[in-house]
């Protein structure tokens, strides 16, 4: 190619890079796809498949729905789950009888895998969608699941 | 008159060689590696490529994990072709327990799996007209992107660590959107394909930074085990999807692109094509999607018969091979992966040596090295 030959490709080739940004440039407003993201967090509605953290529903009796199996535990692959239980007579059949006394979840080491979730018998625990986890201290991220003075939902067994 | 005395800084006229730094920070590596440079003027004599800033042990890790639980550390590996790479875990475990998975595991696997190579080319797209110089072509590769990422929060729970496989079929069915989203996405994406050409593939600037650029012959790319869009580039037919097929690549036409020249905008070129050709396959499937169970029922604790066992797959940046020793018990006794992101790599002395400091930045970009894929 001549020199001068080379100087008109050049100039042409880049115009037709500017006609794509210039095309994009007046007809911005047709196609917005960024999101306002602090501002429009009452409307932000996350995938109900998304996986943000684990947390244990409650009823309005403060009842939950896990029987101390310890299988989210085992399921765990880095260790973020602990349950502490203990035994306690039940009062309607008389034998001993399993329950949590903490469910501790490290939200820091949890990577959000889902096999807890997957592995629970008793579908005690799910995935939130809440996504904003920052804190100002680790320690903080180190939650307890089941709240105080909660006990087990009727007809739920091991 | 006095003598005036000549100084020569150099006097046979040599210039000296000496080292520079490029990384661990430096955003042309595109994470932690140091490459360690011998320079002479701005010609490139040496590369040393410096690992292990991003190392985690994964190999290490998975030794004391159930199968299951090894699927998601995959996701950590090369985080942009994450499910390809769980996939590769779920396939070595299904041939180890000689499970076959039902149609719709394959299918669906497959779609997802060149979802995945498209969001990992679009990415690296982007980046690679970043490098060289063209900022616009982030924004335009990450408006793409994110319907795909949107398409995998959707489906599997999240953008960019899926872990959807589980050993024996998928986590979850399909979401009930699933097909619409794929078919808008590859509507909206044909229109934009092209753009893309036209903005950056025909650039003079770009043409002058790649043609000619990190050539790579196909003899050394068989010796040095480049595979992937790199190798193609080359010439080397390496495609494990047409080699050997897995899940559902042997009931799909698709054409493995090849190139000969073997330089920079070859395997420019090559990537750019694949991305028409993961779009071929996935219009071929997803209208196709069989009936049937989405998972195989297998035991509560997965354990794999004694034995070695092997499987590889083509990832966005090339085979990926799983490499599993088993001992009968709950996990595995060695797990190798051989990630194409290492043996890439130890090309890149080869490639650069005789062209410039920021010819490396273009040969690194074209290679598409993700680094924890090489640390791991």
């Amino acid at each position: 190619m001549s020199y001068v030959g080379e100087i008109v490709h050049g100039i042409r080739t880049l115009l037709t890079g500017m006609a794509v940004t210039g095309k994009y440039f007046f007809r911005a407003r047709k196609e917005i796809i960024t999101q306002q993201y602090p501002d429009n967090r009452d409307q932000l509605r996350m995938f109900e498949r998304f996986r943000g953290e684990v947390v244990m529903p409650h009823n309005e009796n403060n009842e939950h729905r896990c029987t101390g199996c310890q299988a989210c535990e085992i399921a765990c692959p880095n260790g973020s789950i602990e349950i502490i239980w203990d035994r306690k007579v039940d009062e309607k059949t008389g034998k001993k009888k399993k329950y949590i006394v903490k469910h501790i979840y490290h939200l820091s080491m949890c990577t959000m895998c889902n096999l807890c979730i997957i592995a629970c018998p008793t579908d005690a625990i799910k995935m939130a969608q809440n996504f904003e986890n920052s804190v100002y201290d680790r320690s903080y991220l180190t939650k307890v699941l089941n709240k105080p003075g909660s006990k087990l939902m009727d007809g739920i067994d091991e | 008159m006095e003598e005036v005395k000549q100084i020569t800084l150099h006097p046979q006229g040599r210039t000296e060689e000496y080292f520079i730094n490029m990384g661990p920070q430096h955003p042309a590596t595109h994470g932690v590696l140091r490459l360690l440079l011998t320079l002479d003027g701005e010609i490139i004599k040496r590369v040393d490529p410096d690992l292990g800033y991003i190392h985690r042990s994964i190999e290490k890790m998975t030794e004391h994990d159930t199968y299951r639980q090894i699927v998601h550390l995959t996701d950590r590996m090369d985080y942009l072709s994450a499910h390809i790479n769980n996939e590769a875990v779920c396939l070595v475990v299904e041939k180890a327990l000689e499970l076959e998975v039902p149609d719709r595991v394959k299918v669906v696997r497959t779609i997802l799996a060149e979802l995945t190579r498209i969001a990992s080319h679009l990415l690296w797209w982007g980046v690679t007209g970043m490098d060289i110089g063209a900022l616009t072509t982030f924004m335009y590769a990450f408006r793409d992107r994110e319907m795909i990422n949107d398409i995998m929060e959707e489906n599997c729970g999240a953008r960019l660590t899926m872990n959807y496989n589980v050993p024996g079929g998928l986590m979850w069915d399909i979401h009930p959107n699933f097909q619409r989203r794929v078919k808008a996405f590859i509507k909206h994406f044909k229109t934009k394909l092209p753009e893309f050409d036209r903005l950056l593939s025909d650039n003079i600037i770009f043409r002058k930074r790649t043609e000619g650029i990190g050539v790579l012959s196909a003899e050394d790319a068989i010796s040095f085990g480049v595979t992937g869009p790199a190798a193609r580039a080359s010439g080397v037919s390496c495609d494990i999807r047409k080699k050997q097929p897995y899940s559902a690549y042997d009931r799909v036409e698709f054409k493995e692109i090849l190139d000969t020249r073997g330089d920079t905008f070859a395997r420019y070129k090559v990537r750019i094509h694949e991305m028409w050709e993961s779009l071929h396959i996935i219009e071929q499937l997803i209208d196709n999607i069989p009936e049937g169970d989405y998972q195989v029922k297998t035991n509560a604790v997965i354990k794999l018969p004694k034995g070695e066992y092997y499987q590889r797959v083509e990832t966005a940046r090339g085979e990926l091979g799983v490499y599993v020793v088993s001992d009968g018990k709950k996990s595995p006794y060695r797990m190798k992966f051989r990630s194409p992101g290492f043996s890439n790599l130890s090309v890149i002395d080869h490639v650069a040596r005789g062209y410039k400091v920021a010819d490396l930045v273009a040969i690194m970009a074209t290679f598409d090295f993700v680094i924890p894929d090489i640390d791991r």
